[in-house]
């Protein structure tokens, strides 16, 4: 099936989502990956707020190529998401809804989508420039020390990517893999 | 004798660096588009027709096919009968890189100490530089610009005789089934045999920068490459790990002579972005 979603997402929404489902994203995407994933959680055990407001938002495991002249942001497709496992659960807890990146989640993320009704999406890997054109701005809202892995707001239209993990438990990784093997 | 400066090598590593990253080459074009023909999965066919996509909009629109434009790996084979002038190698090199990642709006991905405070070094420098003494008054440069998701599936083990083909061919296709969708499947896989700890990894990621679509000269080997990609595109894992009969392209092996006692086995995993360009200069 295909979908057209908007943020900030709403849990009804995502409760129609299945593995599968192309879904094609329109709003804002907050961008992080390892090293701002890891201030970001640090904040949080200290009590303090995030650089941005979590409750129906979108995160977006991904480190962008510098923007060439005249285009919003370079190629950014998605990167592997196990290494933000150990920090998902603690963002899906304070609002967020969805997660894009690549590759398989650990069990402790899947229960804590199934807990917040949040879904995991997959962009893909390597598709970097088709991933750019959907990108219309991009700004860095926190962390510009860290380069590619500071934290950017991104406008974004029709943004492509498929339903890994539904808020139902179900992973396309396992059950993909189950379908094809030999 | 042949006298080269190394300030001439500059601008041949930057356009390399560019290069590689805009342009993939029609090797793994050529494949993907002959394992889209077999593929049984419709969401695995969807994602390998992106790829496809990518790969030409990279090149018409002068971007880097992924945003992980890697590490800069240089394998550089020197004549011995030629004589660098004209200041530090090794630093030519850099500025190359250096200049090539940063005119081309390439990601700088390398971090200064790669554990304590992790700072981005902020123009991908220090690259990987592997160098060759070789008969003959000319210089070879390959730049193969290697990404971190699918070099962190990758793994050295040290096997005993005793385990056989068998048992590297097992060893193989487990380390890609444990890699699942991770390194950006369908990937290349390198396999690397023998030598000691050090040289079966070296030999791993020297065996990507054989042509997709050219044979293992050595039928030996070239029937082992068959069976583990068979075995590994039987795992089910496909394109991004969504499921699919499309989980590598290919897989090249490279061997050497070791010691009685050891087997050392080395697979480095490349992702569908099997990016490298060389020149002769």
């Amino acid at each position: 099936m295909e979908v057209h979603l908007t943020t900030p997402l709403k849990t009804e929404d995502l409760e129609k989502l299945k593995i599968g489902d192309q879904v094609f994203i329109t709003g804002t995407v907050y961008t992080g990956r390892d090293a701002a994933h890891k201030r970001l959680v640090e904040l949080l055990q200290k009590g303090e707020k995030l650089p941005f407001n979590a409750e129906g938002q979108i995160i977006y495991y991904v480190g962008p190529a510098p923007a060439p002249p005249g285009k919003p942001i370079g190629s950014a497709g998605p990167t592997t998401s196990y290494r933000m496992d150990p920090y998902a659960p603690a963002l899906l807890d304070v609002g967020m809804k969805a997660m894009i990146g690549k590759g398989p989640r650990d069990q402790s993320v899947i229960d804590s989508m199934i807990k917040n009704k949040a879904v995991y999406l997959a962009a893909v890997g390597g598709a970097a420039v088709v991933v750019a054109k959907s990108i219309k701005e991009s700004k860095i809202i926190a962390y510009e020390d860290l380069g590619p892995e500071a934290i950017r707001e991104m406008k974004v239209e029709n943004f492509p990517c498929v339903v890994a993990n539904d808020v139902y438990g179900n992973d396309i990784y396992k059950s993909g893999v189950e379908q094809y093997k030999r | 004798m042949r006298e080269v400066n190394v300030k001439e090598l500059i601008p041949v590593v930057k356009k390399l660096c560019i290069d590689a990253n805009y342009y993939i080459g029609e090797d793994v074009i050529a494949k993907i588009k002959e394992f889209k023909e077999k593929e049984e999965s419709p969401t695995a066919k969807n994602v390998l027709d992106i790829l496809l996509e990518n790969y030409e909009l990279a090149d018409k629109e002068q971007m880097p096919i992924c945003q992980d434009t890697g590490i800069a790996v240089c394998f550089i084979e020197i004549g011995q009968d030629v004589h660098l002038t004209g200041g530090d190698f090794t630093e030519a090199i850099n500025e190359g890189v250096r200049q090539g990642y940063q005119d081309g709006y390439l990601r700088k991905s390398m971090v200064a100490d790669p554990i304590i405070d992790r700072i981005n070094t902020k123009d991908n420098t220090p690259a990987i530089i592997y160098t060759e003494i070789v008969p003959g008054e000319k210089i070879k440069i390959t730049i193969a610009p290697k990404g971190g998701g699918s070099e962190n599936m990758s793994e050295v083990k040290m096997m005993k005789a005793a385990d056989g083909i068998e048992g590297v061919v097992e060893f193989v296709v487990d380390r890609i089934s444990r890699s699942g969708g991770n390194p950006c499947p369908p990937i290349v896989v390198g396999v690397g045999l023998g030598g000691n700890f050090e040289q079966s990894a070296l030999l791993a990621k020297k065996s990507l920068l054989r042509s997709l679509t050219v044979q293992n000269p050595n039928p030996k080997w070239a029937k082992v490459e068959k069976e583990i990609l068979d075995k590994i595109n039987n795992l089910g894992i496909g394109p991004q790990g969504l499921g699919g009969r499309t989980t590598a392209l290919g897989v090249s092996i490279l061997s050497k002579p070791c010691h009685i006692a050891s087997m050392p086995v080395a697979v480095n995993v490349q992702c569908h972005a099997a990016r490298h360009k060389s020149v002769v200069i």
